[in-house]
């Protein structure tokens, strides 16, 4: 689905005049295939890259050096440009800088309102998406009555109705609380699961991945480790190096582990833990 | 709270002008306004004014709404009169020192003031029954033919209709720079007018400069969404032309013809 091949970004910092003053390197060499379907998480902490990385998968950054292919299309081809960002959509950060209709169901029709699909298509798709995403009710309210959880799930609707193949969310949960940050990523893992849409989501907070495919945790442009999230999280010590978290059930496995009790690596959930525990009983 | 502040002063309620397509209300309010200025005697008036009321009365709109818009151009409407009374040469009814007040005077004082209050009340009653979005929609669509001469019609409907969306945010943002300056001992509220000025510009920076990112962020999501300008672009809620339009363009042409036979030929 999205290939990106040896990729590297600069961003070249220039002064008053013009003149090249220094390049930083955000995105350094990374290669990743990611396969239809899947559910991606990528990792690290703030200036890892990973936004910097994200924004190639949709062509609005071009990488300096290397190719990002989308569906097999080359992202620097500029005949397909539009193709691309149909097929791989993106939902940003800040719920409020990416609503631009006044009405729930016209900020979800602008998608394909853009591209050109015919009134009564656009109905039907505004329709089907508010419902995947659980908002049909509020199809009508203005954007500014909503809470961020409810409307960054309207952002999600709004990219469902292009009909991509694959959705890239840049720290979708970034600025929710608790209760929107669960409504977004069982939002996120129910098109993936029901409507097989190739989720990548950008994130710092580690509960969110737990049910990934298949983890990349970036540092200073790098990926630095890949695997299923088990193989990610059994490296407790490493993920600390890298100044991340891990869930707080991992972490308290890990560290009664450390003090000798018989338990195995990278436990993700409550109920995991429990298990194990009860195993250990008998 | 300010993100419930209403913009325009659209007053919500159903009615058969509400329900008109916004273009129909855009032609009647401009061709009300240039029949007031074509109707030259009372008549004419009596007849704009029996127009006007059969409006208000269809729109369900309650009319001390449209006497509001009314205290604002009070002045404005005070100083036409008085400039309109004294200054008019003409035969004098009352001379008081070098300053006189003629019959033409106040005639034309009093045709002024009536042809303000139709003209304020006429277009409110335009705002008050289509929401902002709407009259965009209408003016992108009524200004279409400007095209040809490289206007860009969609692109300004587009900006208008963003800044409308935005301003309820950026007024919050507004609120919160404020309380937030006002914890650190900022003062908005005492002092001269010119020192409560000059306490704004320390408002205005940081909001400049967020209003700024907003827009580079939210012209990012839109590009990301495939929007290219208004080329190849379809509606979700295209505006189409229903009986009642037609009716009303019927009876706002009809309105038109009588206007200028009564106020300006026939008396």
């Amino acid at each position: 689905m999205i290939r990106t091949d040896k990729l590297v970004f600069e961003y070249i910092r220039r002064d008053e005049e013009g003149n090249v003053e220094g390049i930083t390197r955000a995105v350094d060499d990374v290669n990743l295939d990611v396969k239809p379907g899947q559910f991606i998480a990528i990792l690290g902490h703030n200036g890892s890259g990973k936004s910097t990385l994200a924004k190639h998968f949709n062509a609005l950054l071009y990488p300096t050096e290397g190719h990002v292919f989308v569906d097999g299309m080359d992202t620097e081809d500029d005949s397909h440009l539009w193709d691309i960002r149909q097929e791989a959509g993106m939902i940003f950060q800040n719920p409020d800088n990416q609503i631009i209709g006044q009405v729930v169901e016209e900020d979800v029709g602008f998608g394909p309102e853009n591209m050109g699909v015919p009134t009564k298509e656009i109905w039907d798709r505004v329709e089907e998406s508010l419902k995947a995403v659980n908002m049909l009710s509020f199809r009508k309210s203005s954007p500014n009555h909503l809470s961020g959880g409810q409307k960054q799930r309207v952002s999600i609707a709004g990219v469902i109705a292009m009909h991509p193949k694959c959705i890239i969310m840049d720290e979708p949960t970034a600025m929710l609380d608790p209760n929107g940050r669960k409504d977004v990523i069982r939002a996120a893992r129910a098109l993936n699961d029901v409507e097989g849409i190739t989720v990548i989501l950008i994130t710092h907070y580690m509960e969110e991945v737990i049910h990934a495919d298949k983890v990349f945790v970036m540092d200073k442009g790098h990926i630095e480790m890949q695997g299923t999230p088990r193989e990610i999280f059994s490296q407790v010590d490493r993920l600390k190096e890298l100044r991340l978290g891990v869930p707080q059930v991992t972490l308290l496995a890990h560290e009664l582990k450390k003090s000798g009790l018989p338990l195995p690596d990278g436990i993700l959930t409550r109920e995991e833990f429990v298990e194990e525990l009860k195993k250990l009983k008998k | 709270m300010l993100r419930d502040i209403t913009l325009g002063q659209y007053y919500r309620t159903d009615s058969v002008i509400h329900r008109l397509d916004p273009r129909v209300k855009l032609a009647t309010t401009f061709i009300f306004i240039i029949s007031l200025f074509v109707v030259n005697n009372f008549v004419g008036y009596l007849l704009a004014t029996l127009f006007l009321v059969m409006c208000i009365k269809l729109s369900n709109v309650p009319p001390k709404f449209i006497f509001r818009g009314m205290k604002t151009i009070f002045f404005l409407l005070l100083i036409t009169m008085v400039f309109n009374l004294f200054l008019t040469p003409g035969r004098a009814i009352f001379t008081l020192w070098k300053i006189s007040i003629t019959y033409e005077g106040l005639f034309l004082a009093i045709k002024m003031a009536f042809r303000l209050i139709l003209l304020i009340s006429g277009s409110s009653i335009m705002t008050l029954t289509t929401t902002p979005n709407n009259l965009t929609d209408g003016l992108e669509s009524l200004l279409k033919p400007l095209k040809i001469f490289h206007v860009p019609v969609h692109e300004i409907s587009m900006m208008m209709s963003i800044a409308l969306r935005f301003i309820p945010i950026l007024l919050e943002e507004t609120d919160k720079i404020m309380k937030a300056q006002m914890a650190r001992c900022a003062d908005f509220e005492s002092g001269s007018l010119i020192n409560r000025a000059k306490s704004l510009v320390p408002l205005l920076v940081p909001l400049f400069i967020s209003a700024f990112r907003r827009a580079l962020e939210l012209a990012m999501a839109m590009e990301a969404r495939c929007y290219r300008g208004g080329e190849g672009r379809t509606k979700m809620k295209p505006l189409i032309y229903q009986n009642r339009d037609r009716i009303a363009y019927a009876v706002v042409f009809g309105y038109f013809v009588l206007a200028i036979v009564v106020g300006r030929i026939i008396f």
